[in-house]
């Protein structure tokens, strides 16, 4: 047999909505309001039953043992340098995944190009460095402090579950450059106010030095937020030609 | 179908090449192919994921002079099963792909249980497509209250989202999901690979839902997942019993062989994307290749042939079309059958008829029915159910 080609029915397009046929759309909304639920009750169930794994108490995970204190109890300042390397290691792991994701757009420009509007692959190379540096910077930070750059805290864990989708979107051959961007920006938004939140601790928790150098980090991140934001809205108007 | 299956010869296996690249193609898209075009991928996916898994039970329990070329087929089934599960993409989610899955198990055996010519098993996939009809609206519950999304987006208007017979009452014990099965000297060769495309098709089902299932956060999408595997447990338990035990290994390995053969052949007959039907063209030369290998192992040794249990052409494909008025038809009719045994009877007499059943299934839901809970009160809305203010944050819902 030989191979052959040529469909029935040539592809028409996004075919998800209920107007991709009307008549079979037609059916399935009769069909589905004329039956009869199975039981009583709305989604407020599902609710009720989540609140008893809820109630369980059941943690994401932990931080690891800090070295007991000289009273054998966690004083405040443990407790605040706890939650401060928890947020260190949140930011160094989006950091991380920051490098890579702008790996992944820089390939995409290489590939389809440097088009105006956009960014230039210049300008990807300098956030994709700036966001190297801020990985080693936390990497050095967290090391000073006597804690371990390599452990996933339970804040880098929830942070990776987050970006999930961001990094589907940067390394999916098929996604545009604006869909990139896009996904690009929630990374940058939550970037910002990542870095905040860590200048905010350092400040409270009295490390002044590491605050500046924090306080760096997030003046790039403004530029880098600034610039996504306008690349995108330039791509997109672009696109519709506006 | 016109092919005559001892004549075309298919390609040699030893010409049954890959690269990673040529296996790892452009996937098929979510939002613009035909959602037939994703239910072939997934049966047939399905299909090679049982050849693979039984090839390898086979070689456990034959480890001599039939392992190696039951290692060679394998090898090239397992390419094939990647590049057609590769073909789905990257942004179709495991719930979307569950969706995607129920639809297969409803239009398939719809389409078995229209063409197979023993009224006793198609009776059986009559009592299958209802359950996996109500799987499909417990999914499409938590798809949209849980991840707000609109699980026709996957099923594109062809199936039908409403309750079938309640999966809380499916679970049974294995007494009573057992059913007869065919004579292979006798039952028509469509029986037979009926038989093997479900039950391989299912079977995938059920491992699906047992890698995804922890996948998922929230509870209730965990337990949902966890009862609605075990439903596809039950249905593998029910589907494979119904093949003649006297068939030999080397038997029910050539009947696989002529099952894949058949079912690419209707891919490729129906397919609507142009790349997808050149795999499918692709797919049957080679399984062709397989299937005369397996005839002549099956000669040297056996000293049979194997046209007493092969057909000389296929019968008709699977119809891959939407089966709205037979499902509803079925779904009126035979709602309230339930197993007795290897046979069926009305609700009202399983208490007296099959109460090992009874007892197996209220003490599974003693605790509650995640089925039941998902879809409370729901009914499928076009886009989602919160186009009728169906919300906790509704005007006057905390009231």
């Amino acid at each position: 047999m030989t191979p052959r080609t040529g469909a029935k029915q040539a592809m028409s397009g996004n075919r998800t909505g209920m107007q991709t046929s009307p008549e079979l759309a037609e059916e399935l909304i009769e069909g589905a309001s004329s039956a009869i639920p199975s039981s009583d009750g709305g989604a407020e169930e599902i609710a009720e039953s989540r609140g008893e794994y809820i109630a369980e108490g059941f943690p994401i995970g932990s931080m690891p043992m800090l070295p007991a204190s000289e009273e054998g109890e966690a004083d405040e300042d443990e407790v605040g340098m706890a939650v401060f390397l928890d947020k260190l290691s949140e930011r160094l792991a989006f950091e991380r995944t920051g490098v890579r994701l702008y790996e992944a757009l820089l390939n995409k420009c290489q590939t389809l190009g440097e088009s105006a509007p956009g960014p230039t692959l210049e300008d990807i190379e300098h956030i994709g460095g700036e966001e190297l540096e801020h990985f080693l910077m936390l990497n050095r930070v967290i090391t000073e402090f006597g804690g371990d750059p390599t452990v996933q805290s339970p804040c880098a864990d929830v942070a990776g579950v987050t970006s999930l989708g961001i990094m589907q979107v940067l390394t999916d051959p098929r996604s545009s450059l604006p869909q990139c961007l896009q996904a690009m920006l929630m990374a940058e938004l939550t970037d910002n106010d990542g870095w905040q939140l860590l200048i905010k601790l350092a400040d409270n928790l009295g490390y002044d030095e590491m605050k500046a150098e924090f306080e760096t980090a997030l003046a790039n991140e403004e530029e880098h937020l600034v610039n996504v934001r306008n690349w995108l809205s330039e791509c997109v108007l672009d696109s519709a030609q506006l | 179908m016109t092919l005559d299956i001892f004549k075309e010869k298919g390609t040699p296996l030893d010409k049954q090449l890959f690269t990673w690249r040529d296996m790892v193609q452009a996937p098929t898209s979510k939002l613009d192919d035909d959602a037939f075009t994703r239910v072939r991928i997934i049966l047939m996916n399905g299909l090679e994921a049982d050849r693979i898994r039984t090839s390898h039970a086979m070689a456990r329990m034959m480890n001599g002079e039939m392992r190696l070329p039951l290692a060679k087929v394998r090898r090239a089934e397992q390419h094939q099963q990647t590049m057609v599960n590769w073909l789905l993409p990257a942004d179709l989610s495991p719930l979307e792909t569950t969706i995607a899955f129920e639809q297969v198990a409803i239009e398939v055996t719809a389409s078995v249980a229209l063409r197979e010519p023993d009224e006793y098993m198609a009776q059986v996939y009559r009592f299958g497509l209802l359950e996996d009809f109500d799987h499909l609206y417990r999914f499409s519950a938590l798809m949209d209250r849980v991840m707000g999304a609109d699980a026709n987006n996957i099923i594109q208007n062809y199936t039908d989202i409403m309750p079938g017979r309640p999966t809380m009452v499916e679970h049974r014990a294995p007494e009573d999901d057992l059913r007869e099965h065919y004579t292979s000297a006798t039952a028509d060769p469509l029986t037979k690979l009926h038989a093997a495309t479900i039950t391989a098709s299912e079977n995938q089902t059920h491992d699906y839902y047992m890698t995804i299932g922890p996948m998922f956060a929230d509870p209730i999408a965990r337990q949902l997942y966890a009862e609605i595997a075990s439903i596809e447990e039950q249905h593998v338990t029910q589907y494979e019993s119904m093949m003649d035990p006297n068939e030999s290994p080397l038997e029910k390995w050539l009947l696989h062989e002529a099952m894949e053969v058949y079912n690419y052949l209707g891919c490729m007959t129906y397919e609507t994307n142009p790349r997808v039907k050149d795999i499918w063209t692709r797919m049957v030369d080679y399984e062709l290749g397989h299937l005369h290998m397996v005839m002549e192992l099956f000669k040297d040794m056996e000293d049979r042939d194997p046209a007493e249990i092969l057909p000389q052409t296929l019968p008709e494909p699977i119809d891959y079309q939407s089966h709205r008025q037979f499902v509803r038809e079925t779904l009126n009719a035979e709602v309230d059958l339930r197993a007795s045994g290897t046979q069926f009877t009305h609700k009202e007499d399983e208490p007296e008829r099959s109460p090992l059943s009874i007892a197996y299934r209220e003490q599974l839901n003693s605790e509650g029915s995640p089925s039941e809970i998902v879809a409370a009160g729901y009914t499928w809305t076009p886009g989602t159910e919160l186009t009728e203010e169906k919300s906790a944050f509704a005007r006057g819902a905390s009231a």
